[in-house]
This record gives C-alpha cells, sequence and structure tokens, in this order.
C-alpha cells in the first residue's frame, strides 16, 4: 500500500470524489496541500480574498448542480469563508470547505492564525469536522461531498491541522473502489414521499377551483422542472416560482405567474392569497413571501412537499404532508394525476380562475415608465439584456434593487439560468457567483447584474476573472446609491436619507474595470443600451464591465411592506390610485 | 408554559453537545436542565435535556435535532410516561440540637447523609424533581449552605426502548436492542 501525506491524500481524495476545481488562497497552516495541489488534476483558481472563494463555489454549484469546492487557510482565510458558508446554508448550496488548522498540540492555545473555525460555523453549515487523524483524512472527505449534497443540500467544512496534512498514512482505497466506508450512522438520506400522501395531495389538487403551483429552489436543485411541467399543464394550475426557483418554470409559458413576495408579482401574491389550494413544490414559506404569515392566503388549504421534514409545518401548517426526495414527489405528483386524468376521470377545472389571472396579469403589469430621452431605468436595460440573450445567459445577481429588477425583468425560461443570494442577501455575492458559474460553464454567456454598491464590496475578483481568462459580464446598475436602504428610507423612514448615498463617479468604473485587465464600457442613455449591450456580450475573450448610470430615484414595485399581509400590495407610483383601490378590493366571482 | 424532556442519542463525538446546545440557544430556548453520559454502547451518548416553550416550537427544534448528522435518534418523553430522576447533593447546617429531626426529615425521603461536621451534614437525594423539590424547601428550614443538583435523567415506562424502529441504529454494528 502506498504511504501517503495527509495533504496528498486530501488531493486524491477530491480528485477520486471527481472535482475539477477548487477555488482558494493559500497560507500558513494549508500549505502542505497547495503542494500536492500543483502536480494533481485539479484546476485551482487563486482568488484575491477568501470569500470570493465561497462564493465562487457557490456559483458553480448553482450553475452545474455539482459541488462547489474552496479552500483557505487558518484563522482570517478561514472565517474570511463565513459569509459565503452563510450563505450557502440559507439557500442549500451544496459546497465543501477546505480550511487548514493550526498544528494539533497548538490547538486552544491562541496560536498565531488560529480560529476555532469550526466552532464559528456549527450553525452555518449543515455538517462540519475537526479531522485530528490523518488515517480518517479519505473518509472525511467522502462524507463531506456525500453530505452536502444529498438530502436537503448545504455547506460542508473541514477542517484540517496542519500536522495532520503533514503526517503520512497508508492509501487504503484501491482505483474504482471510492467512496471509501463512511461513518455516519445518524444521518438518512430521505426516500421516496408515501404512496398515500401524494394521493391525497392529489385528490386535492382535483376538487380545487382555485389551486396555485408555489414553486421553490427544490424544484431546481432536485432537477424535477420537466415534471412541474407536466403537473402544471395536467392540472392547468397556474405557477408561481420564488426568487430561488426563477427558471424552474418558463416565463413565457400561459400558466407562469412570475415570483410571489414582497416584491413579486400581482398576479402571483394575489392568486396566493385567494387560492383554495397552494401546492408548496421545495418551498419553505420563507417571510419574504407570506408578508404577515396570519395573513397568509387564508382560505387556502396546504400541500407541502419538501425534502426537509424540519420545514414542513415550520412556518405553515399542511393538510397534506409531503415529505421525502423531491424528484420522486414530483415524477409521483405528475405520474399520479397523469392516471387520474387519463382515466376518463375529469380535468381539474380551472378555466375561471385562469381568466380572471389573465385579467390581473393585463391590468397589474410590472409596469416602469420610461422615455428614449432618459432617464436610464434599470428595468429597460435587464428587459433589452433579456431580448438580445433570448433569455440564454446565465444571470447572477446581488443584493438589492437591481436583483429584484433582474429577476422582475428578465424572462427566464431554464432552470439553473438565475443565480443569487436569497435567503442570507448578501450584499457581493454577484462577482465572485458568476466567476465560479462561469468556470463551470465555459463557454455559455454568464452575466453579473450587480449594484454599485454590491460591487465594490468584491469587485477584487475581476482580477482573477481577467488573468484566469474567465471572461464574465459585470453590468453595473449604478444610481449612487444603496438603492434598496435608500427605498426603505424615502418609504419607512420620511425621506431621511441616512449614510445611503455612495456617489456615482468615484471609483469611476471604467478606469477600475480597465486597472484589473477588464474591457470597461459607460452607458448613460436609453439610446445607448443596445449598442453598449452588443459590444459587452460579444467579448468572449476578456472580462467586461458596463457602468450604467441608472435613475437614482427609481424603485422597486409592487412591494408589500415588512411585516405587513400581503393584500396590502403596494403597486407602486405607475399606477392611479383608482388602480390601487381595484388591486386591493378584488372581487372573487368564484 | 411547560416543560419537555428530550432525550436525545448521539454519537460520541467531539463538539455534539455544543451543536446540540446551540439549537437551543438559537431559538432563545431556555435549557432548564443537561444531563449527558455514555450509554452501555461506548460509542453512543444519551442527552437528556429539559426545557421551557411551548409545544410547535419544541417539536421543531426536535426535527432540527433530527436533522444533525452526529444526532442519531431524538425522542420526547412525557410526563407519566417517564421515570425521571435527578440527584442533588445537599449541604444543610445541623446544629446538634436539630440534628435529630433534620435526619427524620432525611430519612422521609430517602436521602442518606454522606458527609457530617460538628455543625453541617451532607445528605445525597435520589428521587424525582418534584419530590426533590420537597425536600429542598423542608431543608430551608434548618438553613441550606450549598446544593449542586444534576440534570435530569429520565427512561420511558414500559417493554419500549428507544431505538425501537429507528434505522439509524441498526446501522451501527452490535447496536444493542436493534441490530441482534
Amino acid at each position: 500500500m502506498q504511504e501517503l501525506t495527509g495533504a496528498q491524500a486530501l488531493v486524491r481524495s477530491l480528485e477520486q470524489q471527481g472535482v475539477e476545481v477548487v477555488f482558494g488562497l493559500p497560507g500558513g497552516t494549508i500549505l502542505p496541500t497547495y503542494d500536492p495541489l500543483l502536480s494533481s488534476s485539479l484546476r485551482h483558481v487563486l482568488v484575491r480574498h477568501e470569500q470570493g472563494a465561497g462564493h465562487a463555489a457557490e456559483g458553480y454549484a448553482w450553475a452545474t448542480g455539482r459541488p462547489g469546492v474552496c479552500m483557505a487557510t487558518s484563522g482570517p482565510g478561514a472565517t474570511n469563508l463565513v459569509t459565503a458558508l452563510s450563505d450557502a446554508y440559507m439557500d442549500s448550496v451544496p459546497i465543501v470547505a477546505i480550511t487548514g488548522q493550526v498544528g494539533t498540540g497548538l490547538i486552544g492555545t491562541d496560536a498565531f492564525q488560529e480560529a476555532d473555525i469550526t466552532g464559528i460555523t456549527l450553525p452555518i453549515t449543515k455538517h462540519n469536522e475537526l479531522v485530528t487523524d490523518v488515517e480518517r483524512i479519505p473518509a472525511a472527505i467522502a462524507e463531506a461531498f456525500h453530505i452536502a449534497t444529498t438530502g436537503r443540500p448545504g455547506p460542508v467544512l473541514v477542517d484540517v491541522p496542519k500536522d495532520v496534512q503533514q503526517a503520512t498514512a497508508p492509501w487504503r482505497t484501491a482505483d474504482g473502489e471510492w467512496p471509501p466506508a463512511m461513518d455516519l450512522p445518524g444521518y438518512q438520506v430521505p426516500g421516496p414521499p408515501s404512496e398515500a400522501a401524494i394521493r391525497a395531495a392529489i385528490s386535492l389538487l382535483l376538487q380545487a377551483r382555485r389551486p396555485v403551483l408555489y414553486v421553490g429552489g427544490g424544484v431546481i436543485k432536485s432537477d424535477s422542472h420537466a415534471d412541474l411541467l407536466r403537473l402544471a399543464e395536467l392540472s392547468q394550475a397556474p405557477v408561481t416560482t420564488t426568487l430561488m426557483a426563477r427558471g424552474a418554470f418558463p416565463d413565457t409559458h400561459p400558466l407562469a405567474l412570475g415570483m410571489p413576495g414582497m416584491h413579486g408579482t400581482y398576479p402571483a401574491v394575489a392568486a396566493l392569497q385567494e387560492a383554495d389550494l397552494i401546492v408548496a413544490l421545495g418551498a419553505r414559506f420563507d417571510d419574504r413571501v407570506t408578508g404577515k404569515l396570519a395573513d397568509f392566503a387564508p382560505r387556502a388549504r396546504i400541500v407541502h412537499a419538501d425534502i426537509d421534514p424540519a420545514e414542513i409545518g415550520k412556518n405553515r401548517k399542511p393538510d397534506v404532508a409531503i415529505a421525502g426526495d423531491l424528484r420522486l414527489t414530483m415524477a409521483g405528483l405528475a405520474d399520479a394525476l397523469a392516471v387520474a386524468v387519463g382515466d376518463g376521470g375529469s380535468r381539474p377545472d380551472t378555466a375561471d380562475w385562469l381568466s380572471i389571472l389573465d385579467g390581473w396579469k393585463r391590468q397589474f403589469p410590472l409596469r416602469y415608465s420610461h422615455h428614449a430621452d432618459g432617464p436610464l431605468k434599470p428595468q429597460y436595460v435587464t428587459e433589452r439584456l433579456s431580448a438580445m440573450t433570448g433569455g440564454d445567459a446565465i444571470v447572477v445577481a446581488g443584493v438589492g434593487q437591481h436583483q429584484m429588477h433582474a429577476s422582475q425583468h428578465y424572462s427566464f425560461t431554464k432552470p439553473r439560468s438565475w443565480i443569487n443570494s436569497g435567503g442570507a442577501g448578501t450584499m457581493g455575492f454577484a462577482v465572485p457567483a458568476a466567476m465560479g458559474a462561469q468556470v463551470g460553464r465555459p463557454g455559455e454567456l454568464v452575466v453579473a447584474i450587480d449594484g454599485d454598491g454590491c460591487f465594490q464590496m468584491t469587485a477584487q475578483e475581476l482580477a482573477t476573472c481577467a488573468i484566469e481568462k474567465i471572461p464574465i459580464k459585470v453590468l453595473i446598475f449604478n444610481n449612487g446609491f444603496l438603492g434598496m436602504v435608500r427605498q426603505w428610507q424615502e418609504l419607512f423612514y420620511d425621506e431621511r436619507y441616512s449614510s445611503v448615498e455612495l456617489g456615482t463617479a468615484i471609483p469611476d468604473y471604467v478606469k477600475l474595470a480597465e486597472a484589473y485587465g477588464c474591457v470597461g464600457l459607460r452607458c448613460e442613455r436609453p439610446d445607448e443600451v443596445d449598442t453598449v449591450l452588443d459590444k459587452a456580450l460579444t467579448r468572449t475573450d476578456v472580462p467586461v464591465v458596463v457602468d450604467f448610470r441608472t435613475h437614482d430615484r427609481e424603485g422597486v414595485f409592487p412591494m408589500v411592506p415588512a411585516g405587513r399581509p400581503n393584500d396590502e400590495i403596494v403597486l407602486g407610483p405607475e399606477f392611479s390610485a383608482e388602480e390601487q383601490r381595484a388591486a386591493t378590493r378584488r372581487e372573487m366571482g368564484i | 408554559m411547560t416543560t419537555h424532556t428530550l432525550s436525545v442519542l448521539v454519537e460520541n463525538k467531539p463538539g455534539v453537545l455544543s451543536h446540540v446546545a446551540g439549537l437551543f440557544s438559537r431559538r432563545a430556548f431556555n435549557i432548564a436542565s443537561l444531563a449527558v453520559g455514555p450509554t452501555h454502547d461506548e460509542r453512543v451518548s444519551r442527552i437528556t435535556i429539559v426545557v421551557d416553550g411551548a409545544s410547535t416550537p419544541v417539536e421543531q427544534v426536535s426535527k432540527q435535532l433530527e436533522k444533525l448528522v452526529r444526532v442519531l435518534k431524538v425522542v420526547e418523553l412525557h410526563d407519566g410516561a417517564a421515570v425521571e430522576r435527578e440527584l442533588a447533593l445537599i449541604k444543610v447546617r445541623a446544629d446538634p440540637a436539630l440534628r435529630g429531626q433534620l435526619l427524620e426529615v432525611a430519612g422521609v425521603f430517602g436521602a442518606s447523609v454522606v458527609d457530617m461536621s460538628p455543625t453541617t451534614l451532607v445528605l445525597e437525594a435520589v428521587s424525582s424533581p418534584g419530590k426533590l423539590d420537597a425536600l429542598l424547601s423542608m431543608l430551608d428550614a434548618y438553613g441550606t449552605c450549598e446544593l449542586v443538583r444534576t440534570g435530569r435523567i429520565a427512561l420511558a415506562r414500559g417493554a419500549g426502548v428507544i431505538t425501537d424502529g429507528s434505522p439509524a441504529l441498526t446501522a451501527i454494528p452490535d447496536h444493542a436492542g436493534s441490530a441482534a
């Protein structure tokens, strides 16, 4: 048997696991592992800040469905991963983080660059482990990937002390025998759903007059979008896709309602409020979707399907709970419905419901004002991007107004074409996540839509992109403000603008892009948008940054104020008082 | 607000206790009592947690506990359906004139004397939490100098075993009662 150092075993384990790329930045305690990394089959992308490595691993996982891997040294290297781990935990993104740790003899002594990273990340990882025995490295790595990618996915951290990387042990796994035996007696991967629950759900669906399929990120993670389409068409139930699920169902489909929630479309928000049945599929009744929970969908019965039993009943008590593998659940639901409908059974009668929803779509669409001579609107830029890419780009967003405008106005038609920070709301997510997505899907068009506030938090990864030839496009919606915060101060703090103005001119984003070896472009007027976008999208050799000088007063609407009932949805300044009244006082004929 | 007793089987590995405790603190639950010790299988420890809280959030914490990779099994033990015990050591003032009375009180509660000085006694009492509270309030009249009380431990009454019907535990070879 070959004797390997812990570091060699770690790198070989990653190879065995099928990892193709690691995002990381070396330092003292992870140095032993960086040595065999040099002669391995793994691509290492050297980031400029470890947070970038974490978000890149996330972007890679979102875009490919395969686990992303990031690596950092102990102490500050490891703590710089914390935001990304927290982000991945909130959005159930499968990533594996490998950190160096001070030698076992130094642990607990406040040694140089020591941080208790397993302690720090305990509440924000699905699992973590401090490996103290060199013999355990292969199993620890295999378990990390198994846990990260099965069941409800999530981040796993493996912390390896320097002396454990340097110690040696025989490599016991023969070729083709990966993974080695795992020691996880308390970990079960959820199996198929109960057939009785599927039958109960179908029976409710067949009776419903006003059903809504409320689709969450689980549908994308379980690759069950095809079954979703089947289920929707067989049941003729309208579909709303959450921020985590944009692209799970084509926005171009007649049954699509768009996004629900705080900045959801009126038809999606109102449909949930008026529904008599909500079928929640891989969604978790997040407060940004439900508004004030007690007033959410007051007349609806609930079918809740999720892979995580702890989500079922957490916020809203279901009438039918379907715990189990979501892919099997979706297939089971679609199959059972096909049988029920095909057996001479009658199709659900939703025609009246759909015609009401179509009326709402016409009456209360996403609306913004646009004039050829300006100001430049972020919604317009997004719509032009959507049209010019035919919905074929992978769109990555940070957090804030630009994120909402992107999710509302880009027309998503396929899964894994929308990547953002949902649960955690991590500003600075877009540039590094786009970098990871582009590494995972080279040759495809990856466009980050970012705010000027977000962009400045992680812009250093443009250097990584330029040097590693990762040709992402970054569209900065530069309104010179922390726009969403400004919007809240305008609406809820009496227009007292406290510490939200960033200024549009500093930094000069064009020069900054050029300094980083990227192409820098600027667009200030609506009539330039197509030309500039065309210039940006056709550069496939280098990263491109576009400084869109967007209107600084633009808000995101519709909006349900935080903590308020969804029925208090505000359509925004583009709608008259009369229209707002009509939207609030819905007359339901059915 | 009611009290809930959760019995949690975990792998005997570092960090498990803080992970379990963290799930409670994260939801602002107060842990009223905590007892941890090995089981007859050295790879498995048993944690008994008593928490104050409404039923729904406690059920939610149980589900979150079940998700922890090192947690093998979680059950809630209900009042009346479980045997519950706590151990207390109590140092109580025992002037010679009152010592006889004090010993009588101790005898009623089945507490035994484990140390004695000219002015104090140390009593050892093992009993249900309610009976222990009654003893402690009796002793207050004499002057309790010091008290140490273990976390509550509990077992379900009857022939049922915590590992019944749990596939997790059959994965541990030779785990008594499940993988025979």
